[in-house]
Parts: structure tokens; C-alpha cells; sequence
């Protein structure tokens, strides 16, 4: 027998096109492309694909977006002597570096750093008008703006990476590089200069945060599904005439741990967990350099960093010769 | 694709055979694994040195399987007695015409180590990789590169063996001779060259990382840490020593770290060991909380550096070519990797010194 599940739903409900609203904004008209159905978006969500609202601050961020990645690309094509094959080889190599310390705040050569100014400039703009754009297209929704300020929030952390922190510290080559690896070396640099970003406060934070919405989203995910059956997944009925659905599962979390959230309650939790890991974050990275020079002494000034007991060096837990089963 | 009876046939009599099948195949591959493991026991076994206080993780992870194996190149050290002098023996340096180096030893060891360093360097060759094809009464000539190159690699082993014991002889006696870096081959497989900008069209910082080479050890690090702090004397130093202080211009940035972290990943593949070998990786900088190691390998360092640059560059006008770097002509470079090999002490700490005391030391040498 066929049956219906949330996730990877096996039965598609397919109806006429749904247009969705069409009010004072005039939101009809700026949709575009032709709506149809996606068997495989539908295993995953909703069948249906499109139209999709652009409107101008969309059409400005995509395209900012598209000329950002492709000075990137073009930028590691180049150093590769455009070599396609060698392009593919190196890829997860390959960056597009900030400019050496040497250049301060002023604009290097293209080629040392300012083609990175001039992406990250595009970047930045792409970044503010998607936020423009959740803002607005929640507006005309009637929304409230959460998920524009959820972005917010990653934005201002993307920010204090690229052109916050690196302004305060008088450098662009504070910067974090547009790179695979090398965007991963910059996190490890940055880490053991300051003196071990694991004592960092605000790292701890984020790290908190960051656990806790993978903790939130599987607690809350899984409740719901669990009680889908009692009609626990219309989640907004729930919320404002409590059934069944809701009382079991707010019965089973306080009988597990004393406490539940509530059926609207649950969604604030996640948020602001979700929300606080990039705002955290941002405050630490904020913090590294400009404030706090090495984490790990200043962990130390304030009680945090024990020492531990014991000897360092192999010798006094084993010898080299028993190590490599040549003593004698 | 099956005929239609087939498929009524089928229908009339459904089974769900995917069901017990995964069952049987899951419990059967259980068990089949577990026998396997029984039977011949865990293939990946490490087996670890602590390194540092309990509670820090400090240690080196090894396979047993690697363990068990020793170095290869450990049964190729040739094992021959010195020859202590008998009083009035004529020396090298009196009987050969040109002998500037191993002038104090008697005939019997100059041609003991003559002969080894024939093992040592070119088995192939023989004599006439340096000495050429011209007879022994040419010998005295210095008509080839070779001959040169290894008179200055004499002095510097005899340099390493001398001064420098506080690092090669920092746990007990080892002694470096010419089959530490050589092992039966004219160049040391492990030597380097710089290798400059790496990525095409781009200048400074971003010309000089981001690529897979042989000196990043295959990372997007820099490709110029050997060169800067193996050769140029640039400090290792990138960390504050105060939780809070104001920055100056010149400080180390984070391009100094990458560069740094660049030189420790060549040093851990160099030595078969990992970052917590040498630092408790808490605090890096920290030389409260270093092992010996940090010390023994610290005087590596400033002994790289004097080798190559008072050794291996001052040598660049005497090679052909063809021994010279692709990129910038550059003479051949030392570095932890070229004695090393991927072991924590060269050989595997094999005292190699022991029967060569003509490289012990500049001077005459001592027997015992």
C-alpha cells in the first residue's frame, strides 16, 4: 500500500499549477519562468518548480554573484596558464588570494590582491541585496522578517572576515582567501597566530550554538515526525488550537527531561540558535588580533588553561628502540 | 524481457525474497567479517608513543605492520673495522699527491673509506665517477665536478660530526657519513631546489602557494618555506608572547603562520612524526610546554642552514647543468628529508659513525 511521509515522500499530490498570491504588489507580473513538475524534487519536497519573484535587488544580487564567482574562476584558470585539464587538477588548490601585508589598506596590482578587492566588493554588494530582497519579498508577504535578519546575521559574519576585521587591523591581507584548501589554511594560520582560537569565549560560543541547532533541528524534526500520525505535521493548527499531536509530544519531552518547549516556542529555540552561531562567531573573529593577541595566554590569565602534570618528550614513558622493537 | 507466462507465474506466486535477503546478507557479512578478524587478527593495528603528560594526547600513532618492518636501507651500512695505526705508518697525505682532507690517515684507511665511498656514492661508477678514466697516476687531478663536490662533502660530514652533535648525536652516538643522505646513489633523493612562483600571472603573496609541489608537501601552503627558513635565516616566529599587545608594523601575520605551517608539515613527512612529536599543539609556541625533541630539532634547524649556505650553495659553480635546479639553476639544498628519510632518527638511529672515525672529525683521526 502506497502511503505518505514527510520526508522523501513516496506519494507526489499533484494538482493544477499553483500561482500562489497575486496582490497590491503587483508579485504576479514579476514572476518568471514556466512552472512545472520535477518527479525528483518531488521525492525531496514540494514537485512543483517555479515561477520565481526576481525583482531587482534579485537581478542585482545574482548577477553580482555570477561576475564574483567568475573573477574568482577566471583569476585560478589564469594561474594555471588556462589549461582546462590542469584547471580540474588543481582546483581544490587553487585561490584567489587578498594582497600581502606590504600593501596596507591601499589597492595592490590586479594581479597581487586587487582583482580579490575587486570580488569581494561584488561579493559584498550580492550578499546586501539578497538580504534587501528576503526583506522586501517578506514585506510584500506580510511576513514577519526573520529569515531577512537570519541572513543578517551571516552576512555580518561573512563581513567581519573581509572587510571589517581586515580594515581595523590596517590590512586587506587579514582577508580570508576564495579557495578550497586555501580558505582552510587561512582557519588554521589564523588559529595558531592568535595563540589557539579554542580558547577563544566566543569561539566556544559558536561552537555551542552551532551543536545545539544540530541538536535542536534533530529533537524538533524528529518529534514531529513522530507524532505526523496524530496530525503532529500541521504544525500551525498546533499551534493555535493544541490537539493530540502537540500534547503527546510535549508530554514525552517533559516525562524524558522535565521540561518541553512549545508547539511555537520550539521555532524561536531554533532560530536563535541557529542565528547566534554566525553573531558569536563574528564577535570572536571580531576580537582576534585586534583585542586579544593570544588566546591561549589570555585563557591563562583568567583560569581556564590547567596545566598538566608529567613530563614531555618520549623518554620517560618509552624508549625509540622499544617503539621500533629493535632493543635488546 | 521474460516471457508472459513468466510474468503470471510470477505474480500467482509473489515471494518477497529482498526481505530475508538483506537479513541473511547483513548477519552473513557480520559474520563473515568477524571470522576474518578472529582468524587473522586486526590488520591496521597501531601502536603509539606517548610523548607528553597524560590528559595533552600527546603522541606518535604508528602501524604495527610498519613497526615490524626496519628500514631497508639498514642493511646496506657496510660494516668494516678501522684500522688503527701501527707507530710510524706513512700517511695519505705524504704518499698521493693532492690529498687536502683525509691527508692524516694511514694508507690501509684511505683506501678503506675510499673504497666504501665508492658503495657509499657511485657502486656503478666506481673510482672513475670522481677520479676518471685516466688510471690511478691521474688520481691526484681534480679533473672532474665530482671529485671537488666530495672533498667539500667530506669537510662537511666531518663539519656535521664535529660540531653539530648536540643534534645528530642528541640521543646517543649515530654519527652521520655520506650513506646517510646518499645510499648508493651519486644525489641525495631528498634534496630541493627552490622553486619560485608557482601559480602563472599573479605576483607576491598569491604567486607563491596554492599549488601541489613537492616542497608544500602537496598542500596549498607556500612553496617557499625551506627557501626562507632553511636558507635565508627568516625567523620562526609568528605568536605574541602577551594575551594583549599592540601591533607594530613588520609583525608576523598570518602569511608568516601559513609559511611556518608550510616548514612543519615538510618536518613532520621529513620524520615520520606528527606536530605533537615536538609541541603540545595547545600552544604551539609555548617552550614551557615542548618536548626535548623541540630543542634537538631547533638545532637542526640553524644546522640546515649553516650547511647549506656555507656547504651546498657555495658549490654552484662547480656543477654541470644538469645536477642544477629546473627552475633557477640553483645548486642542490639539504633539509631535514635528505638524512632523515621518513624516520624520527635517521637508519633508525644506526650507529654509523662508529667505524668511520676519519669522518668523526676534522682533525686527525682518533682509534680506539
Amino acid at each position: 500500500m502506497a502511503e505518505y511521509q514527510n520526508i522523501f515522500t513516496q506519494v507526489q499530490v499533484r494538482g493544477p499549477i499553483e500561482w500562489g498570491t497575486d496582490n497590491e504588489f503587483n508579485l504576479a507580473e514579476e514572476r518568471v519562468g514556466k512552472p512545472g513538475f520535477s518527479s525528483l524534487f518531488g521525492w525531496i519536497g514540494n514537485a512543483q518548480l517555479g515561477p520565481v519573484y526576481l525583482g531587482t535587488y534579485g537581478v542585482v544580487s545574482i548577477a553580482c554573484l555570477i561576475i564574483w564567482f567568475n573573477i574568482i574562476g577566471i583569476s585560478m584558470l589564469s594561474q594555471v596558464g588556462w589549461s582546462i585539464p590542469e584547471f580540474l587538477r588543481q582546483l581544490f588548490w587553487l585561490a584567489l588570494e587578498p594582497p600581502g601585508p606590504e600593501y596596507g589598506l591601499r589597492m595592490p596590482p590586479l594581479n597581487d590582491g586587487g582583482w580579490f578587492i575587486i570580488a569581494g566588493f561584488f561579493f559584498l554588494v550580492s550578499l546586501g541585496a539578497w538580504f534587501l530582497r528576503t526583506y522586501t519579498l517578506a514585506q510584500s508577504h506580510k511576513m514577519g522578517k526573520h529569515l531577512a535578519w537570519a541572513f543578517l546575521a551571516l552576512v555580518w559574519l561573512i563581513a567581519v572576515l573581509g572587510l571589517i576585521r581586515p580594515v581595523l587591523m590596517g590590512s586587506w591581507s587579514e582577508a580570508v582567501p576564495y579557495g578550497i584548501f586555501p580558505h582552510l589554511d587561512w582557519t588554521t594560520a589564523f588559529s595558531i597566530r592568535y595563540g589557539n582560537l579554542y580558547y577563544n569565549p566566543f569561539h566556544c560560543l559558536s561552537i555551542v550554538f552551532l551543536y545545539g541547532s544540530v541538536l535542536l533541528f534533530a529533537m524538533h524534526g524528529g518529534t514531529i515526525l513522530a507524532v505526523t500520525r496524530f496530525g503532529g505535521d500541521r504544525e500551525l493548527e498546533q499551534i493555535y488550537d493544541r490537539g493530540t499531536a502537540s500534547e503527546r509530544a510535549a508530554l514525552f519531552w517533559r516525562w524524558t527531561m522535565g521540561f518541553n518547549a512549545t508547539m511555537e516556542g520550539i521555532h524561536r529555540w531554533a532560530w536563535w540558535f541557529a542565528v547566534l552561531t554566525p553573531i558569536t562567531g563574528g564577535i570572536g573573529i571580531l576580537l582576534t588580533g585586534t583585542v586579544v593577541d593570544n588566546w591561549f595566554i589570555w585563557a591563562q590569565e583568567h583560569n581556564f588553561a590547567p596545566m598538566y602534570d608529567g613530563s614531555y618528550g618520549y623518554a620517560d614513558y618509552g624508549s625509540y628502540e622499544a617503539f621500533i622493537g629493535q632493543e635488546n | 524481457m521474460f516471457p508472459k507466462w513468466f510474468g503470471e507465474w510470477n505474480k500467482k506466486n509473489a515471494k518477497d525474497i529482498y526481505g530475508p535477503a538483506i537479513l541473511v546478507g547483513t548477519l552473513g557479512g557480520a559474520v563473515f567479517f568477524a571470522a576474518l578478524l578472529v582468524s587473522w587478527g586486526q590488520p591496521l593495528a597501531t601502536d603509539s608513543l606517548q610523548t607528553g603528560p597524560r590528559g595533552t594526547g600527546m603522541s606518535v600513532a604508528e602501524f604495527k605492520a610498519d613497526l615490524a618492518r626496519p628500514d631497508p636501507a639498514i642493511i646496506e651500512i657496510i660494516q668494516s673495522d678501522p684500522l688503527p695505526p701501527e707507530p710510524g705508518e706513512e700517511l695519505a697525505g705524504d704518499i698521493y699527491e693532492n690529498v687536502q682532507v683525509l691527508g692524516d690517515l694511514t694508507d690501509a684507511n684511505f683506501n678503506r673509506l675510499m673504497a666504501a665511498m665508492t658503495q657509499w656514492v657511485s657502486p656503478d661508477q666506481g673510482c672513475a665517477y670522481c677520479h676518471g678514466d685516466g688510471g690511478v697516476e691521474t688520481y691526484g687531478e681534480d679533473l672532474l665536478y665530482t671529485k671537488i663536490v666530495a672533498r667539500r662533502m667530506i669537510q662537511m660530514t666531518q663539519n656535521i660530526n664535529e660540531n653539530w652533535d648536540g643534534h645528530v648525536n642528541a640521543n646517543k652516538e649515530v654519527g652521520v657519513t655520506c650513506m646517510t643522505c646518499h645510499r648508493g646513489q651519486n644525489v641525495p633523493q631528498n634534496i630541493w631546489f627552490k622553486v619560485g612562483p608557482v601559480n602563472e600571472s599573479m605576483a607576491g603573496w598569491s604567486a607563491i602557494q596554492n599549488r601541489a609541489t613537492n616542497i608544500s608537501q602537496s598542500t596549498s601552503l607556500p612553496s617557499d618555506a625551506l627557501e626562507k627558513y632553511l636558507l635565508e635565516y627568516e625567523q620562526i616566529n609568528v605568536h605574541d608572547l602577551e594575551s594583549r599587545v599592540e601591533s607594530l608594523p613588520g609583525d608576523p601575520r598570518i602569511q608568516e603562520t601559513e609559511r611556518t605551517y608550510s616548514l612543519m608539515n615538510y618536518f613532520s613527512n621529513a620524520l615520520g612524526v606528527n606536530c605533537v612529536f615536538c609541541h603540545n599543539s595547545r600552544a604551539f609556541y609555548d617552550v614551557g610546554q615542548v618536548t626535548p625533541q623541540w630543542a634537538t630539532a631547533s638545532l637542526g634547524i640553524a644546522m640546515v642552514q649553516e650547511l647549506n649556505n656555507d656547504y651546498l650553495v657555495p658549490l654552484q659553480d662547480q656543477y654541470p647543468e644538469h645536477r642544477l635546479g629546473p627552475v633557477f639553476g640553483d645548486a642542490p639544498k639539504a633539509a631535514c628529508k635528505t638524512c632523515h628519510q621518513g624516520y624520527q632518527q635517521p637508519l633508525q638511529g644506526t650507529n654509523v659513525i662508529a667505524d668511520w672515525p676519519e669522518l668523526a672529525t676534522s682533525g686527525a683521526p682518533v682509534y680506539e
